[in-house]
Order: C-alpha cells, then structure tokens, then sequence
C-alpha cells in the first residue's frame, strides 16, 4: 500500500493549479459560461499545448501516455477551478472509449486530433427519458446497406454545440441491450443542435437526428455491443465527475474557511463562532471522505481492478457531498455568497448540475442494492 | 498511488480471519466484540478473557508491542488489517484499556520495576484494565477534574469521584489522573496513578445505560492508599503522561468491518423476510436505506486505509502525525455518527420486530441492531465527543480561534 502521489504527480499537480489559476481565473469562468458556445479555443488550444487534451493516449496516437491517476489529478484541479468547456466530455466521456473500443483506423483518426486540439467530442446517450440504462435507448439506428439511418432526439449532450464528432449510442436491436455506440460527424446533415439553459450553464444539448446517414464503419466496439461501450464510459466518467466534485469540495472549504477568518461581525471574526466552526468541519470531513473514495475507485480502474461497486459508493456519495458542501459553503458567506459577483455561487450551481450526470445518489443506490443481491 | 495489499499481507488477513472465525463459532449466542458484550454479562467477560488468553497463546494479543515484551513490533498495516478482520468476525479479547493505553505509557515512560510488573501480565491476557480519568463535573474539560492524590509518606491517599468507567467492575487495575496539588488548576498539578481496583477504601457502583446494561461504573475514593512506586512519570507531570502514546494503528477501520457485517446479514435477512407476501429486499425503501448505509461504510473504509498509511508512513516523527489529527477526528465523528444510522435504519426495517431486545425468539438477527441502538448515543459523546472532535478540527486543521481561550484566560486570571 502507497497512497501517495509520485513526484511526477505532484509537478503535473502543480503545473495544472498554476495554468488554471493564471489562464482561467473565475472573471474568465464566468465569461465563458456566459458565453453562446461555452468554450474559449485559445484555451483550449493552450491545453493541447501542454498536452492535456491527450493525457491517458500513447504517444503512437499524439498523447503523452499518462495514466488514469493523472486524469484524477487534473480533474481535481480543473473542479478546484470551476473549469468550464468540452474537456470533460471531449478527454473522459470519448476519447477513453475510442482507445479501448476503436479499431486502428478510428483511432488514428480521432484520437491525434483529439490530442492535438482538433476535434471537440460530445457522448449523446441520453433522451427525453433520461436515464442512462439500456432500457432508456429507443433512438434508432437502422441499417440499410452500408449505414444506420438515425431519427430522433438526443438529450443533454455536453458540449455538443461546438463539437466536431458525436459519440452516439442507438437502439440497433430488440434486445433490451441491443444497442450500438458509433462515431457521428456533428456536422452531417440532419442534424440540429441546441443548447438547453440549465443550472450550471453548462452546454448541455438537444441533439435532433432526422434521417442522419452513419457509415456503418462508425461503429465504435461492436454492432449490439453498445451496453459494453456505455457501461465502460459511464464508470470512468463517473470517477472523473466524483473527481471534480472533490476539486470543488476543496474549493469550497478554503473559500469558507478564509472568510470566516476575515469576515467580523459582532466584534470578532465569525470564525470564533462554534457553529461557523462545525459546519466548516463537516465541509472538510466531507471533502476529506470523498478524496479517499476518489483516489482508491481511481487506482482501481487505473490498476484494472474490477470496481463497479466501489464507483457507485463513490458517485452516490460525491454527488450528496458537493450539493452540501458548497451549500453550507453560501451559508457561511451569507448574503455575498449568493451574487452573481461571488465565486461561491459558481460551486452552488456546479454541484447540482453534476449531480445527475453519470447517475445521480438514487440511481447509484439502485445499482449498489442490485450489487449486494437484492 | 496503490491500494493494494502484498500477497503477504493477504495471507495474513486470511491466518486472523480463519483464526477468528473459528474462535467465534464457540461465542455465547449474541456475544460480539462491543463494550456491552465484554462488560455486561459474566458470561460476555469469560469469553472476552478466553479470547485474550487465546490471542495471548497465537501471539497476536500486543502484536504491535516491542519483542522483549511479548509482542512482534507489527507494522501499522498489520494492525490495520488486525483490526479490520477483528471488527468484521465481532470478536473481543483485545483490553484496549490495557494494550492500547497503559501498555504504550509504560512502555514510552514507564520504569523498568513498572515494566516488568505490568507488561507481561497484560501481554499474557491476565490482567485487565480500566480507565480512571472523567468525573462528575470533568468530562469533555478534563483539565478541570478535583479527585485529589496527596503525598503521605510512602503513599499517595486518594480521595474523590471518577465515573463513566467502562468495565471497572471487571478490571483488574485501573489507571488515571488525580490532582496533587489542591491548590493547582488546571492540566498543572495532576499526576498520572496506576492502582490495584480492589484496593481498601473504593467503591465501585454500576452507573446503568439506558437499557439496564452494565458497562459503566462510578468509583468513589475514600482515603484509597496507593503506594508512590505506582505514580508514572513524574509527581505534577500527569496531564503530559496522557499524551504519551505510541504509534498504534488509530484508523478506526473496526467500525467500518463491524458496520460491514451488519449489513451483509441485514441484507440475508431481507431476502428471507417477507412484508405483505413480498420479500423486504424486493422494496426500494428498504433497498436504497441499505444502500447508504453501505455507501457509508465503504467511505470509513477507505478514510481508515488513508489514516494508517500516514501514520505508517510518519512512523514516530510527532510533527507527522500531528498533521493526521484533523482526518483521525473525522474518522471517529464519522464512524460513530455512521454507526448510529446504522442502527436506526436497522430498526427502521425490521418494523414491529425492531424493538424486541436480546434473548427473544423474535429478536432480529439476535437483536444487535436494537444493543446498536440503545449504545449508539453514547459512542458519539465518549473518547471525545462529536462536538469535541469538531472543535479540534476547526482549530488544529482548519485554524480556526480556539473560542474557548478566553475561558481559559479567565480562568487563569
């Protein structure tokens, strides 16, 4: 057992932390989350220089072949920072897939462009329904001749309105797992995409599909294999969501706890109050709780240990952890806390956009209680 | 990073857990490794001492102590894995009192004739202890206790209250700290005794929980002579004495096992028990209750694994450790908090039959939920309370004002 970072951890730690806090300081967050498309290609661009955007890729396909535990650590960081855009829906919900399911040929393609800044990605798995189990997919992909026809709509797709390839899961069969996970060009006709307005504004997107030509060599894995591809997203995305949350657990604690030191009210800094204390404790028990969850499901998938439970702990837990923490984190500020001004609101509204996002508490418990048998 | 354990280790684990498992099977129905087990009933207490004998026999009862004092210098995640495969088979044995608190005093501070006189006993699993430090009006201020220990020849003469002593009625010698100077305040004047618990002049009386079991007892002093070659450290010296410990695993991942086994057999008992012809474990309420409880078990769990790699890795260096503080409090508010909603879920389920206690036919998987319930308070207000432990944070970790220096200050002045 070795539960600390190695040294080249910690300089891409660190190296992530300064980027973010000199290149996307939280006037820069807001501006691009105010913004139509939600993503700043300068920074973007910048990312790929430091070779970010093809972090876990083998160097054959333009990456710099890090592992999972890196992804964690600047996934942290990036969650410490409220970073918004396509990196998470481009890097975690796509590329990982393509390197484990893609054959040669997509994988040259893609994954060198995803490296190089080139191609902004979006996993649209969700519809109206909502939810994430095979059951939940009636979109259909028909086959005739060399392609799937898609028709239908996909629901909060991340980014999708800047994304240049979609990574789609259709119904290709009748089988309650027969579905199929391929690779759709964002631009191919037929297809409309608009952001939804939500909480975190966070580009999430109604991808409409009406009579979209897919070649069938698109298939990412195999034809009604898709459950398998679904299943291999949804647990990373889920660690690396859970490994955000605990950026912004972080974030929220040392905000409050400075504030508390500074802010005085009845003659003293609120901070010498009991009750200011205990909920900055909770806070920090919290986010110390999720960090050991985040850093053990992530060496488990890292080191290719089978997990499954262990990623539904984690994200059911992450998910109640964030929406308290940066809740008692506004509390603690009082009324500045709730501006549009303040930072404290930017974790607010994160925590509840990120709650539903590869499975919410419920659906997670769900899954655990079918685990323990029941 | 790696989580993992080495194939020595894993043998290890599986050598205890074989070990305890079959040593449990010969358990009095419904006894486990809880402080009521051990300290209730005459029976509970036989076992606990069968046990510590038994471990004594392996090797295994002060695995972490020194070689020259019947132990094996065990590395912090042997212990862990100790305490885990302990927490999760329920099993007693281990007189924390003992091998966790006097032993490690003497051991650090302890003089030779002290040494010899106590360690072999304790490591033998003959000699059982108890905890003499909170009084009437000292508990979570322990700085302000009153019992006096006054100098008189070759003897200190004891005089005064302690109370909330777990297992005094069963111990064989007690250790705690006494003011000796009457004119001192304060964590000045205190001095560190260890005493034989049948000694003329104490008074041991049952101090009874809520649910008219006997864990914990009330001693009164009444001119209790105790020889001054049982004083440790030096007279005056006795509050830094309670801070001397030795690097013992303190990572509470007991509670995460013991919390893992309840829920492995409330989910047994859930697939086999129906509620309106439908089995419990079919209904999402019961599903998604037990569920959390897991999450929250597996969250202790991997807090515990973090706690005993720093320790291991901050070995005696004190600075070290000391930057462990703010996780080992949460560790423990969280895993007594924890365990409370394990309880009350437990009850929650099992419906009419939540309340039936130990000994009934009708009791629940032999009533450990309903002895849960009924302990459960008090486990969130002893070895520092809730509120104590979170002060600690706010003010060790988080660097928060101490709210209560002012006290202090006025107090001193």
């Amino acid at each position: 057992m070795n539960l600390d970072f190695n040294e080249a951890q910690e300089m891409l730690r660190t190296s992530a932390k300064d980027f973010l806090s000199k290149e996307c300081p939280k006037t820069k967050v807001r501006e691009i989350e105010e913004s139509e498309s939600g993503h700043d290609a300068d920074l973007w661009k910048k990312m790929a220089d430091l070779g970010w955007l093809g972090l876990t890729l083998p160097e054959e396909y333009g990456g710099t072949g890090g592992d999972l535990m890196d992804l964690v650590l600047v996934l942290e960081e990036m969650g410490k920072n409220v970073l918004p855009g396509p990196f998470f829906s481009t890097v975690v919900d796509c590329s990982l897939a393509i390197l484990q399911y893609g054959n040669d040929d997509q994988k040259k393609d893609l994954l060198p462009k995803i490296a190089e800044g080139n191609c902004i990605m979006s996993l649209a798995v969700l519809e109206p329904e909502g939810s994430y189990k095979s059951k939940g997919i009636s979109m259909e992909a028909k086959a005739e001749g060399d392609n799937y026809v898609l028709n239908g709509t996909k629901l909060f797709a991340l980014n999708a309105n800047v994304a240049d390839q979609l990574l789609v899961i259709a119904r290709t069969g009748s089988a309650e797992n027969g579905i199929t996970a391929m690779i759709v060009d964002a631009k191919s006709s037929g297809i409309k995409i608009e952001v939804i307005p939500t909480t975190g504004f966070d580009k999430q997107c109604e991808v409409a599909f009406s009579n979209v030509s897919v070649p069938k060599k698109n298939v990412l894995g195999q034809a009604d294999k898709g459950k398998e591809v679904l299943d291999y997203i949804l647990e990373r995305s889920a660690v690396m969501k859970s490994a955000e949350m605990l950026g912004g657990c972080e974030a929220s604690v040392e905000m409050a706890t400075s504030y508390a030191k500074e802010r005085v009210q009845y003659g003293r800094p609120i901070g010498h109050f009991q009750v200011i204390q205990h909920y900055l404790v909770n806070m920090y028990m919290y986010t110390e709780l999720i960090r050991n969850m985040v850093y053990q499901a992530g060496w488990m998938l890292s080191a290719d240990v089978p997990c499954t439970t262990e990623v539904s702990v984690l994200k059911a837990f992450a998910s109640d952890s964030f929406k308290y923490v940066s809740e008692r984190g506004v509390q603690v500020h009082g009324g500045i806390g709730t501006t549009r001004d303040h930072d404290m609101g930017l974790y607010y509204r994160r925590a509840w956009a990120w709650d539903h996002l590869y499975g919410n508490a419920a659906t997670h418990k769900d899954k655990i209680a079918e685990l323990l048998g029941m | 990073m790696d989580f993992s354990f080495t194939p020595e280790q894993e043998a290890l684990r599986k050598e205890f857990d074989d070990f305890f498992k079959a040593e449990m099977a010969k358990a009095p129905e419904g006894i486990g490794g809880g402080l009521e087990d051990m300290f209730d009933t005459e029976a509970g207490f036989e076992f606990h001492k069968y046990m510590a004998k038994t471990l004594a026999a392996k090797g295994w009862l002060v695995r972490a102590w020194p070689k020259e004092y019947g132990g094996q210098s065990a590395p912090i995640i042997e212990q862990l894995i100790f305490s885990d495969v302990a927490g999760y088979n329920m099993a007693p044995g281990i007189d924390v009192f003992g091998i966790g608190m006097i032993g490690p005093t003497l051991l650090a501070i302890g003089t030779e004739e002290q040494k010899k006189e106590h360690l072999i006993p304790i490591s033998k699993g003959e000699r059982f202890w108890c905890q003499l430090w909170s009084e009437p009006n000292s508990g979570s201020d322990l700085a302000s206790l009153s019992t006096t220990a006054i100098k008189d020849g070759d003897d200190y003469v004891l005089n005064g209250q302690k109370t909330w002593t777990s297992g005094a009625h069963r111990a064989d010698w007690g250790f705690g700290i006494f003011r000796s100077d009457p004119a001192s305040k304060r964590s000045k004047g205190l001095t560190f005794m260890v005493l034989d618990m049948k000694s003329p002049g104490l008074t041991i009386r049952p101090l009874l929980s809520m649910g008219n079991t006997h864990i914990f007892n009330e001693e009164f002093f009444d001119n209790v002579r105790v020889p001054v070659k049982n004083r440790i450290g030096e007279e005056g010296g006795g509050w830094d004495v309670t801070r001397t410990t030795m690097n013992f695993e303190r990572s509470n991942v007991g509670m995460a096992s013991m919390g893992k086994r309840m829920i492995e057999e409330l989910v047994q008992f859930c697939k086999e028990t129906k509620l309106d012809g439908e089995p419990l474990a079919n209904n999402p309420f019961v599903k998604h209750k037990i569920a959390q409880m897991y999450i929250e078990i597996e969250i202790a769990r991997s807090l515990a694994y973090r706690i005993a790699f720093a320790q291991e890795k901050a070995g005696d260096n004190m600075f070290a450790l000391i930057q462990t503080a703010g996780v080992m409090s949460s560790a423990k508010v969280w895993g007594t908090e924890m365990l409370q909603r394990v309880a009350y879920n437990g009850l929650e389920i099992f419906g009419m039959y939540g309340p039936v206690r130990k000994g009934s036919k009708y009791a629940p998987l032999l009533g450990a939920f309903e002895s849960l319930y009924q302990f459960c308070p008090g486990a969130n207000i002893f070895a520092g309370s809730s509120e104590v432990q979170r002060n600690t944070i706010a003010w060790m970790t988080l660097g928060m004002p101490r709210s209560w220096d002012e006290v202090f200050k006025a107090q001193r002045a």
